[in-house]
């Protein structure tokens, strides 16, 4: 048995410690500078020279009892020294008059007391500016991950099989903009909340599902990002528990993580939904997301058991149910394949597009047969916004041999196999060409 | 990755003593700082062992039950929360926060451990072994969710 205090231990395990503790603190450290200065750019600079000065710091002097305090309190002091300064220059320059210089000289009061009454509140703002509308969705990724996930520029890299340079300037770019925009932490509320809650939860749902398939390459499960978004989910759903989509994007997030080990064979081979061994699955998973899934429809207004809701139903919410109706199946053929049309019909609705139409499809094939189905995707084989998407020949390729159609399913599952980006995808698409009558 | 604290039970908690409005006030913090970082994952508090029971299976195949409370209350838990998180380390240090304040003895010892995934499991655990241990959590989770 090794003893270990907090004294003592060899730097490499001390930098570790750090890298944990700031898992836990960045977001916090960050949001409660960001709170004193103002500008979110400048905030992340200064939680990210309390972290370097832990990491001189700590392996010397051991780490402290209370790291978290710590780090925030050594960002914060930094933030005051820096306005000071700025204000000291103004006054020089008859800029800001004496109050401006009491209310700067007060900041210095509480340096080590770092209880903040609205912690929560400027972390779930410090997640909105992550999230910021002008800015790209890789750049609200890499900042998220960042300011909020805690996670270092080489580790978002590597999530992202990219370049840690090319990470660090989408990094540092996405800071200036901020800046620029004058993004603060505020709590965006009124008309302004919709949209920019969507900007929030496109970012935690595009980071999940960059771990759950991979577009390119072998690598059909990246797992790391899918905890990280989930884990970002959890966060959002606990700040900020009125919204229902919130819910729902963590309820469609856990039950597709649920099928995680489903969804590859021993032999590394995609496996689709309906041939899962449902035994697999991971059915804690499950068992949180319909809890939160029911708190999602609960704030709909939906009455257990169907019915009007009094609130907007969103399309994560949609998303999850149609999920949840798998999840719910002992077997595949106990599929409620008639309400997943439904729910397609209303996200289709909602945002009118050919892909979720063909989603919309197989779901009749099972509800209606393959005949019925097979209609649509026909009608759908025109649309710009499929072209090149492989799932329209493989639905199609599908369809036909499910119609005894062998010939053309034949030509469908080629046509799907040249078309996708991944590997393993391919390969299943071409056993089909060969023999379409198999699933 | 899963880990579960395992908080063993003290003088207090096997004489049923219930903790203050302050050590309760406490706990809750932490729990909702778990909450909102999107690690907690579950926690219970259990009763005194006056109120458990320990089953003997003894060599010669008898089966002795007795009945609590027990000896010994560094040896028994009172209570355990599964986190979710990136590693070992960031659940010690989750430890390291843990409130103190919540337990009256001077030294006081929380165990961390990690929870088994399916994975982990190396050839013993059979496909068949496998099956059979998913169907019943699968089973067990779904009168669960019931319930």
């Amino acid at each position: 048995m090794t003893r270990t205090s907090s004294r003592g231990v060899t730097p490499a395990e001390v930098s570790r410690t750090i890298e944990a503790v700031w898992r836990i603190e960045a977001a916090k450290v960050t949001a409660v500078v960001a709170r004193l200065v103002g500008d979110v750019g400048l905030a992340e600079d200064l939680a990210q020279d309390a972290f370097v000065q832990a990491m001189e710091q700590w392996p010397q002097d051991g780490v402290p009892d209370r790291p978290g305090a710590w780090l925030t309190s050594t960002a914060r002091r930094r933030a005051i020294d820096r306005i000071r300064r700025e204000v000291n220059l103004a006054a020089k320059l008859e800029l800001v008059g004496h109050a401006e210089q009491l209310r700067v000289a007060d900041l210095a009061e509480s340096d080590f007391d770092v209880v903040f009454e609205d912690i929560d509140d400027d972390v779930l703002g410090l997640i909105f500016a992550a999230c910021h509308p002008s800015l790209t969705a890789q750049a609200r990724i890499c900042l998220t991950l960042r300011m909020i996930g805690g996670l270092t520029t080489r580790e978002i890299a590597r999530a992202f099989l990219a370049q840690e340079s090319t990470i660090g300037q989408r990094i540092s770019r996405a800071k200036k903009s901020l800046s620029a925009e004058g993004v603060t932490i505020e709590i965006p509320s009124g008309a302004e909340l919709a949209p920019r809650l969507a900007s929030v939860l496109e970012v935690v749902y595009l980071v999940f599902n960059e771990g759950y398939a991979a577009t390119s390459g072998r690598d059909w499960v990246r797992g790391d990002l899918m905890e990280e978004a989930i884990r970002l989910g959890r966060m959002l759903s606990a700040l900020a528990p009125r919204e229902p989509e919130v819910h729902g994007l963590l309820a469609l997030m856990e039950i597709q993580a649920s099928r995680t080990r489903a969804r590859v064979d021993r032999d590394g081979e995609p496996v689709l939904l309906l041939e899962q061994d449902r035994t697999r699955w991971d059915w804690s998973l499950i068992r949180h997301a319909l809890t939160a899934l029911e708190r999602s429809a609960e704030l709909c207004g939906i009455p257990t058991g169907g019915g009007a809701p009094t609130r907007a139903v969103g399309p994560y919410l949609l998303q999850a149910e149609i999920a949840a109706c798998h999840a719910r199946a002992r077997t595949a053929d106990a599929t409620d394949w008639v309400r997943i049309v439904g729910l397609y019909g209303m996200l289709g609705g909602l945002r009118p597009s050919p892909v979720i139409e063909l989603n919309r499809a197989v779901a009749l094939s099972y509800a209606s047969g393959p005949g019925v189905a097979l209609e649509i995707v026909d009608r759908l084989a025109d649309s710009p916004a499929l072209a090149g998407y492989h799932l329209l020949p493989s639905v199609r390729g599908d369809l036909l041999a499910r119609l005894g159609r062998d010939v053309e399913a034949r030509e469908e599952f080629a046509r799907a196999a040249a078309m996708t980006q991944n590997e393993a995808e391919r390969t299943l698409l071409l056993r089909r060409a060969a023999r379409p009558d198999l699933t | 990755m899963r880990f579960m604290i395992i908080v063993p039970a003290t003088t207090d908690s096997e004489g049923g003593v219930m903790p203050t409005e302050q050590q309760l006030a406490d706990m809750t913090a932490y729990n909702e700082e778990m909450l909102r970082a999107g690690v907690l994952v579950a926690g219970e508090g259990l009763h005194p062992s006056s109120r458990g029971a320990r089953v003997t299976y003894a060599a010669d195949g008898e089966l002795a039950v007795t009945d609590g409370p027990f000896a010994e209350a560094k040896e028994l838990i009172a209570g355990f929360t599964m986190i979710e998180v990136s590693s070992k380390q960031e659940a010690i240090e989750w430890l390291r926060k843990w409130p103190r304040t919540c337990v009256n003895e001077p030294e006081f010892t929380l165990e961390l451990r990690q929870v088994f995934a399916a994975e982990d499991f190396g050839d013993e655990f059979t496909p068949e072994l496998r099956e059979r241990e998913e169907k019943m959590r699968e089973a067990a989770n779904r009168t669960a969710a019931q319930g």
